[in-house]
């Protein structure tokens, strides 16, 4: 097998791995705190795709057109996270997490229904912004300019949230959050402020990979109940609530489902999910994770 | 069992049984598609209930064994001619061999980390299901599962005249009866006891003697038994069996006939999947965004009506017998 | 005196993280004695008791049950071979009514769990109902047990700990939370019942006038180890306690 042909199958492994982190960072960053799974998110992302669409139709005569679209998409996602946890979802965290669980799903039903009564069942698409429409050639493999900026977008993003949750207060309680509520709340930190402001941001990660993955896939209704399993899947992998553990969960994803295609050409999906279930026969909290009772 | 309720002098559920044992002769072809539906999904959330409310597990990954029951019952029929009435056992034992397996990693852990691991196995199972083409048929399925031979059911009086269609439904309710019958009894029984103690306080459980982990096995084996069950019914039922009965999303689904009915009551999840069947198809025909509906109702439930259509029900009761001057014994 | 001893713990330790929450303890308790530790908060006696339970795994040491090594025996296992347990807060079954929270007891001590196929309500309701008088509780057999009293509920946990017919009882804490009058009738009752049952009993507790009056050893922990152990002649002219609690108290 051409050197080439392997180099091409791991930028192309790498570049859904980043896309994948992306989304599921924010999944996790959500669990880590609130110790919920939120099947929300992939209707998140569904909504920041569409929201970008649309504002691409609207600015079609602007240079920056995607751009602002991008920024916009993830914005509008943030707001509407932000509502939904202060509206409903605060109401529920005393309860037990099966009627957490079915909430998100709840949202699930509703979001995906709402977006197809507004932007109909059709594929939409969105071309490349001009500035990365081009390529480059690396061993005989080209390489979108795209691809790469969300390559480097990716690890950006892990080492911004990482700083984020490290050096400043906000982010040292939402690590305190995430080991024990209760010394949080005796402490006398303001737990629903930090809850409320780790759903924006996880709403805000899930609306921009949305509307990052227009150029790439076309946007249509079921994206969301599928994109929220192999975000599920990465974060599993990781490790349950562990930030670099999703990270380096979506590099492994990325890479077995690419050299999975080689090996069962018609069983890519399946190696992802056999190495889900080696992973969790031999550590049920995941790579990075910690031990759980 | 923990709420006073004297309800059953009057012995409902055997009413309800001999009235459905007469869709076939009373009502439509429609009616008896209904009820065949309905036995089903009841025994299917019935199923899900043994672990979600007498256990205190929360498995969203139950559709998994009905997917698994489905294309055993299914394969056995379609590609190997096997009888049904050795088919459907093997369905029974096939899904709750899988849910033992699935089981043994999965009661290590507790809670939500629980409700994740029954989640990825069920992925996995779909995965399975959705690409293994030279046996589940992959994304195509398994059309044209065959319907078990009923011929012999002309022989017992008065039903020479049935349809298949209303065969099958007769033996899908007597099933279901059965199956239903049995799971009260689990639940009723010591061991069904064991199961509560855990759900209302794991740690006491375990220093009563009681090896938790084992009893949480034992009943994801049984509830996954029946699912496969239900699902082996329902593949004969809808004529095929398809990768998506196990997607994700089917778990959600019967999860929520579970709440719409009551988890704190053996027959809340048969008048949750009653209730859910029948407002699916008057909703359905109003409006294709059923989902969206769907949603809504569940949004109520959970901040307006945990304890469900039963568990209103019952408060009801119990509240104007209060009023009423009470005869209640508690 | 190995044969006297029904529960010895030998050299027992427990790291966590680097912090010894016990630390080389070293206990024997008699057939038939009634024993406290006592000792401020966070001086391990909780984990002691967790250790002796197999709630937690002691990181060296052992704990012998009438001379039988019981180390590392997961706590189902140990609640079946003699040692009744109450915990800190009250641990019931709260939506069981009385009666089914001792039922469950006894069903699953006298290996009924796997049992699935009998009508649940029809075994032991004599034994049941002998406990539930014992324990004081037979007037609310059929009341739901998460909506007694905290006294109450304490009575219920005392109920499903005898339903295994330990030979002791380990209680962490039995009056936390009491009232003065929950309290005195709590003493009252254990007294009885260890004396009807001639039941050895340990327990931690800070109400000292309860310790004092009905315990026959007292060991005092501090910092993860046991500093002195007598009687309470002895514990209460010992400076050492004095310095501790006072310390404690600062």
């Amino acid at each position: 097998m051409p050197a080439s042909f392997l180099f091409g199958q791991f930028l192309g492994g790498l570049t859904t791995a980043m896309f994948l982190f992306l989304i599921a960072s924010g999944l996790s960053l959500v669990f880590g705190v609130m110790r919920v799974l939120n099947f929300a998110h992939g209707s998140f992302y569904m909504l920041g795709a569409y929201l970008a669409w649309q504002v691409v139709q609207w600015l079609t005569s602007s240079g920056y057109g995607f751009w602002i679209a991008v920024v916009a998409a993830a914005a509008g996602v943030a707001i509407l996270g932000g509502v939904i946890e202060r509206l409903l979802f605060r109401h529920l965290y005393g309860r037990e997490e099966l009627y957490q669980l079915l909430f998100t799903y709840a949202l699930v039903l509703i979001l995906g229904d709402a977006a197809k009564a507004i932007w109909g069942t059709q594929q939409l698409s969105v071309s490349r912004p001009a500035i990365l429409a081009g390529g480059v050639e690396v061993f005989h493999t080209v390489l979108p300019f795209y691809n790469l900026f969300i390559m480097a977008l990716g690890p950006a993003v892990a080492v911004g949230v990482w700083l984020v949750l490290t050096r400043s207060t906000a982010g040292r309680l939402v690590r305190a959050a995430a080991l024990d509520r209760e010394m949080l709340a005796v402490l006398g930190a303001n737990v629903g402020v930090i809850y409320t402001g780790m759903f924006v941001a996880s709403s805000f990660l899930a609306g921009l990979s949305g509307a990052l993955v227009t150029p790439i896939q076309s946007i249509v209704p079921g994206m969301d109940v599928e994109i929220i399993v192999e975000a599920f899947i990465v974060v599993v992998i990781g490790g349950l609530g562990s930030f670099w553990g999703t990270f380096w969960g979506s590099v492994l994803y990325g890479q077995v489902l690419s050299f999975g295609i080689l090996i069962f050409p018609s069983f890519s999906l399946f190696s992802v999910f056999a190495l889900m279930a080696v992973i969790l026969i031999i550590r049920p909290w995941g790579l990075f994770g910690r031990p759980v009772r | 069992m923990t709420v006073p309720w004297s309800g059953n002098r009057i012995p409902w559920t055997l009413m309800v049984f001999l009235a459905a044992l007469w869709v076939p002769w009373l009502g439509s072809r429609y009616d008896t598609f209904l009820g065949t539906q309905i036995a089903i999904d009841a025994l299917f959330a019935v199923s899900l209930n043994l672990l979600l409310g007498t256990t205190g597990l929360v498995s969203f990954g139950h559709v998994a064994y009905f997917g698994i029951g489905a294309y055993i019952c299914g394969i056995l029929m379609k590609t190997y001619g096997v009888p049904f009435a050795l088919a459907l056992p093997a369905a029974w034992l096939g899904a709750a061999g899988f849910a033992l397996v699935f089981g043994f990693f999965c009661v290590r852990l507790t809670k939500i980390y629980f409700a994740m691991l029954t989640l990825a196995f069920s992925q996995i199972a779909w995965a399975i299901c959705f690409k293994w083409n030279g046996v589940t048929g992959g994304d195509q399925g398994l059309p044209d599962v065959p319907y078990p031979d009923l011929d012999w059911m002309s022989a017992l009086p008065g039903l020479d005249g049935l349809r298949v269609s209303d065969r099958f439904y007769l033996l899908t309710l007597a099933l279901v009866a059965v199956s239903l019958a049995a799971l009260r009894r689990i639940i009723g029984s010591p061991f069904g006891r064991m199961l509560t103690a855990i759900r209302e306080n794991p740690e006491r459980a375990a220093f009563i003697g009681v090896n938790v982990r084992r009893y949480e096995l034992a009943a994801f084996v049984v509830a996954g038994g029946f699912a496969g069950l239900a699902g082996a019914l329902f593949g004969i039922f809808n004529r095929g069996v398809f990768a998506d009965y196990l997607y994700w999303t089917k778990s959600a689904e019967v999860m929520i006939m579970a709440i719409l009915g009551g988890m704190e009551h053996f027959w809340g999840p048969v008048v949750g999947a009653a209730t859910l069947v029948m407002l699916n198809q008057q909703i359905t025909s109003y409006t294709e965004y059923w989902p969206f509906v769907l949603g809504v109702i569940l949004l109520v439930l959970l901040f307006a009506f945990p304890g469900g259509i039963v568990g209103g029900l019952v408060a009801g009761v119990n509240w104007l017998r209060r009023r009423g001057g009470g005869r209640q014994s508690a | 005196m190995e044969g006297g001893n029904l529960l010895e713990v030998r050299g027992l330790s427990k790291i966590f993280d680097g912090f010894a929450a016990v630390s080389e303890v070293t206990l024997a308790i008699a057939a038939g004695e009634i024993a406290a530790v006592i000792g401020p908060n966070g001086a391990g006696k909780s984990t002691l008791f967790n250790l002796i339970t197999g709630h937690v795994r002691p990181t060296s040491g052992q704990v012998l049950l009438g001379g039988r090594d019981i180390t590392g025996m997961p706590p189902h296992r140990i609640s079946g071979i003699g040692i009744g347990r109450s915990f800190q807060r009250a641990n019931i079954f709260s939506r069981l009514t009385v009666f089914e929270n001792v039922q469950a007891a006894l069903l699953s001590h006298r290996g009924c769990g796997r049992d699935f196929w009998s009508r649940s309500e029809t075994f032991y309701r004599e034994e049941a109902r002998a406990l539930l008088d014992s324990t004081g509780l037979l007037g609310q057999a059929q009341a739901i047990a998460g909506t007694l009293s905290y006294g109450n509920q304490k009575q219920i946990e005392l109920g499903i700990a005898l339903a295994g017919d330990p030979k002791i009882l380990l209680l962490d804490e039995p009056t936390a939370g009491m009232s003065a009058a929950e309290t005195r009738e709590t003493l009252a009752l254990l007294k009885r019942i260890a004396r009807e049952r001639s039941l050895t009993l340990l327990f931690t507790e800070h109400d000292m006038e309860f310790v004092f009056s009905i315990a026959q050893k007292i060991a005092v922990m501090h910092q993860g180890r046991i500093v002195v152990e007598g009687s309470p002649a002895t514990i209460r002219a010992d400076a050492e306690v004095r310095r501790i609690y006072l310390g404690s108290v600062q």
